[in-house]
Order: structure tokens, then C-alpha cells, then sequence
């Protein structure tokens, strides 16, 4: 097992350097971002010296490094600074800046939750969906089932995802009212609620992942079917079915793991269009309505928080895959 | 009487698809086996045997299929059975044992787990009766630690007891019929006389009948009661061991016999004092943190041939890959014509680099498939002599007729259209075009059918006596060092146990482990395996002989 501790550990650490390395990126990106707060937000009345009150109270002043690393600083301690914007509005209120709803985390932590709840509801549909749509067609390969399987999944992956969400309102929320077109979910929401009114986005997303994870599935699977052990298998009499989840499932795991990795990722970090259409609470429109105001530690923020789940799952799917190893799993 | 037969397969056709067309394998081939019977099937690559094998499991592989004739299995036609009622048979009444056991057991799965799926699948017995059956059936089969080596996965156990516990998974449903397609073909000579002889005693045991396929005559001899000999989907003979052995009728069959009788003059010792051409001396190498190599020193000289013999894993490849520079040693150097080489191939010149050329295993891997023949050979001619164009191209067409095929037909070829005797003649030109003086030989006929691989053996000594090359000859198959070697290099674990001129070696007393060696090696004497059994006694044999020793 050591070998197997030594590689965890090390993936670890390269996670964390890749993160590092994508936090310099993202501030340097976002810096670069054409306009400014403070112009934005004083309008048709931006004098210089508005402008130059407001810069120096946010700290835009002062040299891009510098504001890296009080940024990076704060982050190590887990302070994802204050929103400009609601700091600015604060200020008109007479209010105390650091009076707890002005902090990045704050905004961001129930739209974080409403996103992690929306791709949950998607994968706990999607993955089992494509993982045994992906089974069945390499079973029955090249038949009418796997043809209509393949097809269904290419068209929806090649629709737009706003088409998709419009198709399924149609059918499930206006042609036949079983759900809402709506999900503009809360706190204080009941669970069942909050499900129904997410199910029309999930099922969006669902169709839009569906495709590669089944696909992978299917060509991995039919990938070994030409190994002498799954030759082996059938010479020993064993049933079709036996052969793809016993023999052929348990080595093909490794690449379909990534793929659901890469998928899952896709659903938290991807998903502004279909949260748009239906109105859902998510991160990603909060760091949609953040960019176009220049509210530049949201952005930050939520950039980070892209690129830390991204980091997160392939690195879950690095060693999930590792672990699938039985070589790695019980050395000589 | 024909209602005796187990097996019975009269005029059986097969096709394999091949380029949108369909291209004979089997070309109505009748075969019948007895209850209990053992039938040596046997032929070069290509011959059909694997097919015809399978098929008489009522299997074909994709792209393959029978288009004509019947099989008859205890009077059940496999031809026309439907799916269903093949599996009801496959592994309970036929059982098949593949050639690479460590392929053909799953990856993913314990070894007893993989034993009892077949039993419990087709209701013979229950998951833990089938599991204390195997485990008397590897104690049977002489594993080490039967009780244990169950719950190890396939890479956790070595090649030969692989090949065993294989065989134990055939016998789980006590089936009338086992199909064995060369089982001891990957393994090494001292393993190999072990898996025979447990092969052997199990079928004895349970009355079993067997196809027994296989290329090596010496193998099947001891292993068949009756032979059959293939050539290109057609049967040569059929007869009963014996007979075959001593009086065969064909000229076909007569030539695969006559094979191993192919052997180069003794040439004079070498004179003291000479230079050698290439000398490894205190040369200690591996990798990471296992070492390979251990103090070993060897010299080789102009225009003879040094093999170097030992089983998988004794550091012969590793020792020419110190020659090359590849590996560069930990310790120790490498000597060519008595000047030291840079240890790094990176470090040495140009004319050094052109002076060491190799030869690989495996032809087909070691030629770039979308390169013509023409440049496969014109590269090194141009890197190592500077030669271009027409000059080149002479060059190259030389070169070509020196490996005997013709330039007009062979120039514009790919590798995928070369016989595997031809690449491996390719294979030799491309060593050849840098004009070097050593040439290393990484098992180069192991790949290869007997008849070619004598072939590229006599092409090779005539080489050798033209040019005046120098030849390390890495193999594992002393009847190629009988027949080409002027010096021998015995390795084992990394060290050199034993050297000397050829005859000397083949002249007892030898060192324990290369009279283990030698005395492994199959002969055609049906009576081989009984009489080295009887003589060394069961538990001294392969792997625990080689513990025994120590």
C-alpha cells in the first residue's frame, strides 16, 4: 500500500502547486479586464478625484503585486476579501464596511450551495443513466439499441444547451404542466420542493453530459473485448452480460472514471446558461452579473473556486483510477 | 465404432475475413478424438492449429467463421448450436487452456475467485466446494502453497504457476475435453518441464482427453498419443506418436524433424593474447533500485559468436543494453578493441555508435510500419555513411541482395507485407547498413517458426564468415546455441556462472545450473519426460530445482 500513499500524496501536492500556478493566472487575467470599478460605478459623474477616493479606499492603487499577494494572503487564511459593490453600497448606507454581508464568502457561500445542489441532483441522474446506457451498448454493439443510443445522446450533446432547456420547458412545463418553469429556489425551502424545482435543470444538464460519459463507456468496455481474458471468459461458458460487468467492467474503470470526473466538473463550473434560462440561484450567475460590474474579488473568488473543483476532481479521478489498479492495489 | 468418438470433425471448413474478402484457414480437415485420448496438433504459425482448436469448442474469434462440414461433441452438433447450448458446454464439458496464462487470467480478480466462477456458473458445485477443490487440485498440480496462492492476484504469481493454476481452472468442471493451445510456449525451458509434467499426471488422473497444440515437436512427443501435423489448413499425416516419430511419411514432415540438424564447423580457439573485439568487464547495472547486474565480465571476439543463455530475468538483454550504452552500468566499463567506450550512448562518437548495431526479438515492433522497406534500410546507410541519392540507393539494393530479397520486389514494400522471416531480414540489413563489426542478437529467432528460424540462422553464419562480424547471440534456447555458437555465457540472477568454448559447455561436468538447463530441454524420445523424472525425482525439477541448488 505505501506506493500507493506516496502517489496520493504526491498528486496532492501537484494539486496544490496547480493551484497556485491558476491563482496567479486568474488575478493577472482579471486585471486585465478593460475598465474599472470605480468608472463604472460613478457613471456620467467619474471626476478624477471621485474616481481616485473610491480606487484608493478598494486598494486599487496600489502595484498589481502587491494586490496579489494581500489577495493570496488573505486567501491562505481563508478571507476572500470584501465585494466591491456591496462594500460601495454599505458605504452609501451608512453602514459598517466590515459588518459580514459586504464578504465575498458571504455571497458566495448559498449560491455555492444552490450550484452543488443542482449538479448533485444531475449526476446522481446522469452518471448511473450513462454508465448502464453505456453497459447495454456495448453489449448489444452495432445493433438498433446501440445506434438509437448513440445517436439520441450525439444530438442532444450537439444542441445548444438554451435549445435543450426551451425543448424540455415545452414538453414538461407548458405542454404538460408537471414541473416548473421556474427555479427560483430559497432558504427555508422543504427538500422535496427544492428538488422538483431543480429537476427541469438538471435534466438539461443530464442530456448535455450523457453523451461523453456513455460513449466512454461503451468504447472502453468494447476496448478489451478482444483481450485473451475476456476470450477466456467466454470459453469458460459464461453468459454475455457476465462477461461486460465481471470480466470486462472492473478494467475499464480507469478512463471512465476521468470522463465522469471531467463531467462533474463541467456541472459546477459550466452551467450559467441553463441557470439563466431557468433562473436558478447559482454561482454562475452571480460571476456573471460580478464580471460586468468589475467586482473584481468575486471574480477572483469564483474563478478560484472553478479552478479548485476542476483540480479536485480529476485529482479524485487520478486516484480512484490508481486505486482501480489491482497491481497498484496489492503489490508483490 | 464411430459412436466411441468424443469428438468428431469430418471435412470442417473455415474462413477468415481479411480485406472485405473471405480467405481460407481450414480447408476440410477431419479429425477424431477418444474418450481419454491426447492428440498433438501441430504446425507452423499460420498452419490453422489455434483455429482448428477452437472450433473444435465450437468457437471461432471474430472475423472468423466455419463455412462448411460439422463438429460433433458427444453427438451434439456445435456447429448448429445455438449460443445458449454452447455455454451450457464451454467450460463445464470442453474446458480451453490459452498459451499467456498471465493474459488470459483477468487482471482484476483473485485466482480462486476466477476458479470457481465456471462450476458455480453451470451449477456443478457451490463457491466454497469449488474453492477446497482447487485447492486440491493445486496441491495436485504441485503450486506452492496450495491453501494460499488462491487468494493472490495474477500478477502476484510467476508464468509457470500461472500456466498450473490455469490448467486446475480447466479441470474445476471435470470436462471430458481440454483444449490446451500451446501452453508452455512463453515459458522457460526449466519451467516448462514442470507445467508438461503436472499437465501431464492431471489428464492421466481424470481420464481426460486433450487437443494438445503446439509447434515444438519435442514437447508434443512427450505429451500426445497420436499426432497430427498441419501446413497451411491442410493436414500432412495423422499417425500414433511412435510412429510419426520414427517412420514419418511426408517430405513436409520429415523436414520439420530434420530441422535441429543444422550446426556451424568449430572454428580454433582463440589465440591468447588477442584483443577482443568487445569486453564487458566488472560491469554492475540495473534499474531504480534493483540491480541487474552483478560483476559480470565477458569477452567477444572478430568473426565468432558469443551466446548468451539464461531464463527470463538472469540480465541478458540488460547486459547488451550496457554494450549499447543504453543502460549505462553502475560500475565497470565496456572495452571495444580494447579502448574504453563512453558509458552514456549519448557521449559516444558517431563511429562508435556505427560499430555496435542490434538486432530485436520482436521484427514487427522494430520496423516503423509506415516506412518503406527502401528507407527503413536507406536511413542508417545515410546517417552512418553519408551516402545520397543513387549512391544510396545502390547501396540499399546491395544490402538487399546480401539478405536475399530482391530490391525490384521488396524496395516499395511496407513491413505489413513482409512475412515475419522477412522482417527479420530486414531486420538484419538495417544492423548491417552501418557497417558495423559487432551485432547483438536479442533472441532473433524466438519469434519465429522453426524452418524460417533456421533460415535466418544460416543467413546470419554466412554473414559472419563474409564480413568477419562479431555476434552476441542472446537466447534461451540451447538448440540455437548448439547450432551457432563458437563461445557460450551462462547467466543467472544477474551473474555469470558458467563460460567457455561450446563444446566444452556441452561436456559435463557442467556447473548445477547449466546441467538444469540443458537437461530441460525436450527431446524427441517419447520417453524423455518419464525417464527424467524418474531420474531426478518429481520435486527436483524447474523452479524447486533451482532452490535446491542454492
Amino acid at each position: 500500500m505505501n506506493s500507493v500513499v506516496t502517489i496520493i500524496a504526491q498528486r496532492l501536492a501537484l494539486g496544490l502547486l496547480t493551484l497556485l500556478i491558476v491563482s496567479i493566472v486568474i488575478f493577472a487575467a482579471v486585471n486585465m479586464l478593460p475598465g474599472d470599478f470605480a468608472e463604472l460605478i460613478l457613471g456620467q459623474g467619474a471626476t478624477p478625484e471621485a474616481v481616485t477616493a473610491i480606487r484608493s479606499d478598494l486598494g486599487l492603487d496600489q502595484p498589481p503585486v502587491a494586490r496579489y499577494f494581500t489577495w493570496l494572503g488573505g486567501v491562505m487564511q481563508g478571507d476572500l476579501g470584501n465585494s466591491f459593490a456591496q462594500a460601495n453600497f454599505a458605504n452609501f448606507a451608512g453602514a459598517d464596511v466590515n459588518s459580514g454581508l459586504t464578504s465575498v464568502a458571504d455571497q458566495i457561500r448559498p449560491r455555492f450551495a444552490n450550484t452543488m445542489f443542482l449538479a448533485l441532483v444531475t449526476a446522481a441522474i446522469a452518471v448511473p443513466l450513462s454508465l448502464t446506457l453505456g453497459v447495454l451498448a456495448a453489449l448489444f454493439r452495432n445493433s438498433l439499441f446501440d445506434r438509437i443510443a448513440n445517436v439520441g445522446t450525439l444530438t442532444s450533446i450537439s444542441s445548444p444547451e438554451f435549445f435543450l432547456a426551451y425543448v424540455l420547458i415545452l414538453f414538461l412545463a407548458v405542454l404538460n404542466p408537471w414541473l416548473p418553469s421556474l427555479s427560483n429556489i430559497y432558504d427555508g425551502m422543504g427538500f422535496g420542493e427544492r428538488l422538483q424545482r431543480t429537476l427541469l435543470p438538471a435534466l438539461t444538464l443530464t442530456l448535455v453530459v450523457t453523451a461523453h460519459m456513455m460513449r466512454m463507456t461503451r468504447a472502453a468496455i468494447i476496448n478489451l473485448l478482444a483481450s485473451p481474458y475476456i476470450e477466456m471468459a467466454r470459453l469458460k461458458g459464461l453468459s454475455p452480460m457476465r462477461v461486460i460487468l465481471r470480466h470486462a467492467l472492473p478494467n475499464a474503470l480507469a478512463p471512465i472514471i476521468n470522463v465522469v470526473a471531467l463531467n462533474l466538473a463541467y456541472l459546477i463550473t459550466g452551467v450559467v446558461v441553463v441557470e439563466v434560462v431557468f433562473v436558478y440561484p447559482g454561482i454562475g450567475q452571480l460571476f456573471v452579473d460580478s464580471v460586468k460590474i468589475r467586482d473584481i474579488p468575486v471574480v477572483q473568488a469564483c474563478c478560484l473556486i472553478f479552478a479548485a473543483a476542476y483540480i479536485l476532481l480529476n485529482l479524485t479521478a487520478d486516484i480512484l483510477s490508481i486505486l482501480s489498479n489491482p497491481r497498484l492495489r496489492h503489490p508483490k | 465404432m464411430s459412436d466411441d468418438l468424443l469428438l468428431k470433425i469430418r471435412d470442417l471448413h473455415i474462413e477468415g475475413r481479411s480485406d472485405e474478402t473471405w480467405t481460407p484457414i481450414i480447408n476440410g480437415v477431419d479429425l477424431s478424438l477418444k474418450r481419454g485420448e491426447v492428440l498433438g496438433l501441430i504446425g507452423e504459425s499460420g498452419a490453422g492449429k489455434s483455429t482448428l482448436g477452437l472450433a473444435a469448442m465450437g468457437y471461432t474469434r471474430d472475423g472468423v467463421r466455419i463455412s462448411g462440414g460439422t463438429v460433433e461433441f458427444d453427438g451434439i452438433d456445435l456447429v448448429h448450436a445455438s449460443a445458449g447450448e454452447k455455454r451450457e458446454l464451454l467450460g463445464k464439458r470442453i474446458a480451453y487452456v490459452a498459451q499467456s496464462a498471465a493474459a488470459s487470467f483477468n487482471p482484476a480478480h483473485r485466482l480462486i475467485d476466477q476458479h470457481a466462477e465456471g462450476p458455480v456458473t453451470h451449477g456443478v458445485q457451490n463457491r466454497s466446494d469449488s474453492a477446497e477443490d482447487g485447492v486440491e487440485l493445486y496441491r495436485r498440480l504441485r503450486l506452492p502453497n496450495p491453501e494460499e496462492i488462491g487468494f493472490r492476484y495474477p500478477h502476484q504469481v510467476s508464468g509457470g504457476q500461472l500456466q498450473r493454476a490455469m490448467t486446475a481452472m480447466a479441470m474445476s468442471c471435470r470436462p471430458d475435453l481440454i483444449i490446451f493451445d500451446e501452453p508452455t510456449t512463453a515459458l522457460d525451458v526449466t519451467t516448462q518441464i514442470e507445467v508438461l509434467a503436472a499437465i501431464r499426471d492431471i489428464v492421466e488422473q481424470f481420464d481426460t482427453a486433450a487437443i494438445y497444440i503446439t509447434h515444438d515437436l519435442a514437447v508434443v512427443a512427450q505429451m500426445a498419443d497420436r499426432i497430427k501435423v498441419l501446413l497451411r489448413g491442410d493436414e500432412v499425416e495423422t499417425a500414433d506418436t511412435r510412429v510419426m516419430l520414427d517412420t514419418p511419411q511426408e517430405d513436409y514432415t520429415k523436414s520439420l524433424w530434420a530441422v535441429r540438424a543444422f550446426q556451424r564447423p568449430t572454428k580454433p580457439a582463440v589465440l591468447t593474447g588477442a584483443v577482443p573485439l568487445v569486453s564487458v568487464r566488472d560491469v554492475t547495472a540495473g534499474y531504480g533500485k534493483t540491480t541487474v547486474l552483478r560483476d559480470v565480465s565477458f569477452d567477444m571476439h572478430d568473426g565468432r559468436t558469443v551466446a548468451v543463455v539464461g531464463e527470463s530475468g538472469s540480465g541478458k538483454s540488460t547486459a547488451a543494453r550496457c554494450i549499447t550504452g543504453l543502460l549505462p552500468p553502475r560500475s565497470g566499463e565496456v572495452l571495444f578493441r580494447g579502448e574504453p567506450l563512453p558509458a552514456d550512448y549519448r557521449k559516444r562518437s558517431r563511429d562508435q555508435l556505427r560499430q555496435i548495431q542490434m538486432i530485436y526479438q520482436m521484427a514487427d515492433t522494430a520496423l516503423n510500419p509506415r516506412k518503406k522497406i527502401g528507407e527503413i534500410i536507406g536511413r542508417p546507410v545515410q546517417f552512418y555513411t553519408g551516402l545520397t541519392g543513387r549512391a544510396r540507393r545502390k547501396r540499399v539494393e546491395e544490402l538487399m541482395e546480401q539478405i536475399e530479397l530482391p530490391a525490384a520486389t521488396f524496395h516499395d514494400r511496407l513491413p505489413s507485407e513482409l512475412s515475419g522471416g522477412q522482417k527479420q531480414r530486414i531486420g538484419i540489413a538495417r544492423a548491417l547498413a552501418a557497417e558495423p563489426s559487432f551485432i547483438i542478437c536479442d533472441e532473433v529467432t524466438s519469434a519465429l517458426d522453426q524452418l524460417v528460424a533456421e533460415g535466418i540462422l544460416k543467413l546470419l553464419a554466412e554473414l559472419q564468415d563474409r564480413l568477419g562480424l562479431g555476434y552476441m547471440f542472446i537466447t534461451h534456447d540451447l538448440a540455437t546455441v548448439r547450432a551457432i555458437a563458437d563461445e557460450v555465457v551462462v547467466m543467472k540472477e544477474g551473474r555469470v556462472v558458467e563460460q567457455g568454448p561450446k563444446a566444452e559447455m556441452f561436456r559435463p561436468p557442467h556447473h548445477p545450473y547449466t546441467d538444469l538447463l540443458l537437461s530441460s530441454v525436450p527431446e524427441m524420445d517419447p520417453d524423455w519426460l518419464d525417464d527424467l523424472l524418474e531420474e531426478r525425482g518429481r520435486a527436483n525439477i524447474g523452479d524447486a530445482a533451482i532452490e535446491n541448488m542454492d
